[in-house]
């Protein structure tokens, strides 16, 4: 995984709630065998509509996605992430993200920091009056900067500290194989089983 | 201090439990389907590991397969190389595997209960948010990412935080008409579809207790709309009835030591939940989404809400975007909602009880004219199952469409989907916009509406079948 210390960069005002990953990446995105390529899916259907945010020219390279509360619902697809990630952003701002999705985030390094709504309203309001602000996300220090805001994020220290580390999950659950081992020793005999081994 | 049920299955499978980390879980089962594991095993040859528990491990094929002409090659090239890459990677690995054709076959969260393999006090994971269902058997079931897929594929464990455990108590007979389905779209109505996020839901009380395991699985099954990722109801006698005999169901001694181990899988009386809900069941009546999410939903008699009169401004402007998209007016009576096409199967509602429920309805009646109905099995047990009981004859006589089992028009993966603009009555579990096909409008309903609804060809409830024939009589 991409390690993620702090990212600084245009923001994407997405003035919408439930946002779910169906929307984020439709179904039929999902028959990609691969983790990249989702770039032209993300938001598909409203991305037809030439005045949507994501179309204006203004928005053109930015990395930020501000959204609205309740972001990524739904289906635990994590090509939702991959499509985000594919598209260039960096980090998603919401005031309360599904939890699939979150977890799905944050193994691929894409930074999802929660802020209370007050301030989502504030960066909407920052971003949509002027296009070329820039929003920095420091997880080093744990806070979201811009002009006129300065906000701190909570991440649970583990999570923080495999991100800014770039840390594989699998390494990290490998290394504890005894502990692994010794529990399925001891597993009940009537637990089912798929194959006769 | 007591614990809660979750509490309990999570403390059995802790491997690993260390000050400032998730515990690490031990998984019981992990199901596999085409369109979430492929990364997942790209990830394992990259890094040249092995499936550790290929015994606790099972796949099916069920998002892209088609509900007709399954004997021919699936025509769409995509959809057949995810499944070839399915059925490739489960070669190479050793991975049990039902492929289409197969008469284990079916959606994912029907196949894992009817074998058997689902038992109370289980951590059973699958690459897909409604593994939810399987908390109808009083273990923790839970929706995982590729990522995480991989992870368990290779370590057959999950770092996992400890969730919050919320008790949704249902006490109180449920009214005639009303089905575990209006009881979980009342409840994510109340709660909200951010309501269940970071909770374990344990829906408890008399109404739960005196339901089927089929209907049990639909409530569990849609945990997921309510932002709650598990959702659990305690094992009973009916459990234990609907295990007994199944595939992988234990036998002799071991029976009698499961079932003495799942008899201790229940709250505690003193146990404490960090939230409570109360609903009066007898006050529920049969319940229909509006919008173009799960929370969206009112009483079938209600009308269409005005989201003027929403206080909250996400959810105000959340309300008016649906409408749009819906093509409703505030105000409309629900009752009065033409559809186009109608629905019953998927993972929430296509098990044979689900088929029986809409077949009662539909005998002797016809789906009304340009209303195309779709009857879709969730597994191919359940098909067989209905064969012999003469259902599919029933859906037949009455117009609808008898197709083979999958997630069909559920999702729009397949070439089951609405054209744009359609508007659909569907037994399944979600009202996003183009869930069901590009631009596809979706009510979610139980099967006794989507029956009641296929015959009078607007949103409708079995009880105004009954009314529509006095007035025919008269």
């Amino acid at each position: 995984m991409e390690a993620f210390t702090t990212h600084t960069g245009r923001a994407v005002p997405l003035r919408r709630s439930n946002v779910d990953t169906d929307q984020i990446i439709p179904a039929h995105w999902l028959k990609k065998v691969t983790r990249d390529g989702f770039e032209d899916g993300l938001f598909e259907a409203w991305r037809k509509d030439p005045e949507f945010v994501l179309n204006r020219p203004e928005r053109q390279g930015a990395t930020v996605l501000v959204a609205g509360p309740d972001f990524g619902t739904g289906s635990s697809r994590e090509h939702a992430v991959w499509a985000l990630q594919n598209y260039g952003f960096k980090t998603v701002i919401s005031s309360r993200f599904a939890d699939i999705f979150r977890g799905n985030s944050l193994k691929n390094g894409l930074l999802t920091v929660v802020l209370p709504q007050e301030t989502v309203d504030a960066l909407w309001a920052l971003t949509e009056a002027d296009p070329t602000a820039e929003v920095t996300v420091d997880l080093e220090s744990r806070k979201v900067l811009a002009p006129g805001i300065d906000a701190d994020f909570e991440l649970d220290e583990n999570a923080r500290w495999r991100l800014l580390n770039g840390l594989d999950d699998i390494s990290l659950t490998l290394q504890n194989e005894a502990d692994i081992a010794a529990y399925e020793a001891a597993r009940p005999s009537f637990k089912p089983r798929t194959i006769t081994a | 201090m007591g614990r809660t049920l979750a509490e309990k299955v999570w403390d059995d499978h802790v491997v690993r439990r260390a000050e400032g980390e998730p515990d690490l879980l031990f998984i019981d089962l992990h199901l596999l389907h085409e369109v979430t594991s492929p990364q997942a095993f790209d990830g394992l040859r990259q890094n040249g590991r092995q499936v550790r528990r290929l015994d606790l491990t099972i796949a099916t094929e069920d998002h892209n397969t088609p509900t007709l002409d399954i004997d021919k090659p699936i025509a769409d090239p995509v959809s057949r190389a995810q499944l070839e890459t399915l059925r490739k990677n489960c070669a190479e690995f050793g991975v049990r595997l039902h492929p289409l054709g197969d008469v284990e076959q079916g959606v994912v969260h029907v196949v894992g209960p009817q074998l058997g393999l689902t038992q109370p006090g289980m951590t059973v994971v699958c690459g897909d948010s409604h593994t939810s269902t399987h908390g109808a058997f009083g273990g923790l079931a839970f929706g995982i990412g590729t990522s995480q897929v991989e992870h368990v594929l290779a370590t057959q464990t999950l770092p996992m935080a400890r969730p919050k455990t919320m008790a949704i108590t249902v006490d109180g007979e449920l009214p005639a008409d009303v089905t575990a389905k209006d009881l979980i779209l009342a409840i994510i109505a109340r709660i909200g579809t951010g309501g269940g996020q970071g909770y374990v839901l344990e829906y408890r009380g008399s109404a739960i207790e005196k339901l089927s395991m089929e209907a049990r699985m639909t409530i569990c099954n849609m945990s997921i709309e309510a932002g709650a990722r598990a959702g659990m109801i305690a094992p009973d006698e009916t459990t234990f009835a609907y295990l007994k005999g199944r595939a992988h169901a234990p036998e002799g001694e071991d029976w009698d030591a499961a079932v003495a181990y799942w008899k201790t899988l229940k709250s505690d009386e003193d146990a404490v939940f960090d939230a409570e809900v109360v609903i009066d069941a007898a006050a529920l009546a049969p319940f229909v989404t509006w919008g173009t999410n799960p929370g969206q939903g009112a009483p079938l008699s209600a009308n269409v809400p005005d989201p003027a009169a929403y206080e909250d401004p996400s959810e105000r402007l959340a309300a008016e975007k649906a409408l749009e998209y819906m093509g409703l007016t505030a105000g409309q009576p629900l009752r009065d909602i033409k559809v186009d096409t109608v629905f019953v199967g998927s993972c929430t509602n296509g098990r044979i009880e689900d088929l029986r429920n809409a077949a009662s309805l539909l005998e002797g009646r016809k789906v009304a004219d340009g209303v195309r109905m779709l009857v879709v099995p969730g597994s191919v047990r359940v098909a067989l199952q209905a064969v012999e009981e003469g259902l599919d004859k029933v859906f037949k006589e009455a117009g609808a469409e008898w197709r083979h089992a999958g997630c069909s028009m559920c999702l729009g993966m397949n070439p089951d989907q609405l054209a744009p603009g359609e508007r659909s009555a569907s037994t399944s579990n979600r009202n996003f916009e183009g869930r069901q096909g590009k631009g596809g409008r979706t009510h979610l309903v139980s099967p006794q509406v989507a029956a009641a609804t296929a015959v009078l060809g607007h949103l409708a409830s079995p009880a105004d079948l009954s009314d529509a024939v006095t007035t025919a009589g008269v």
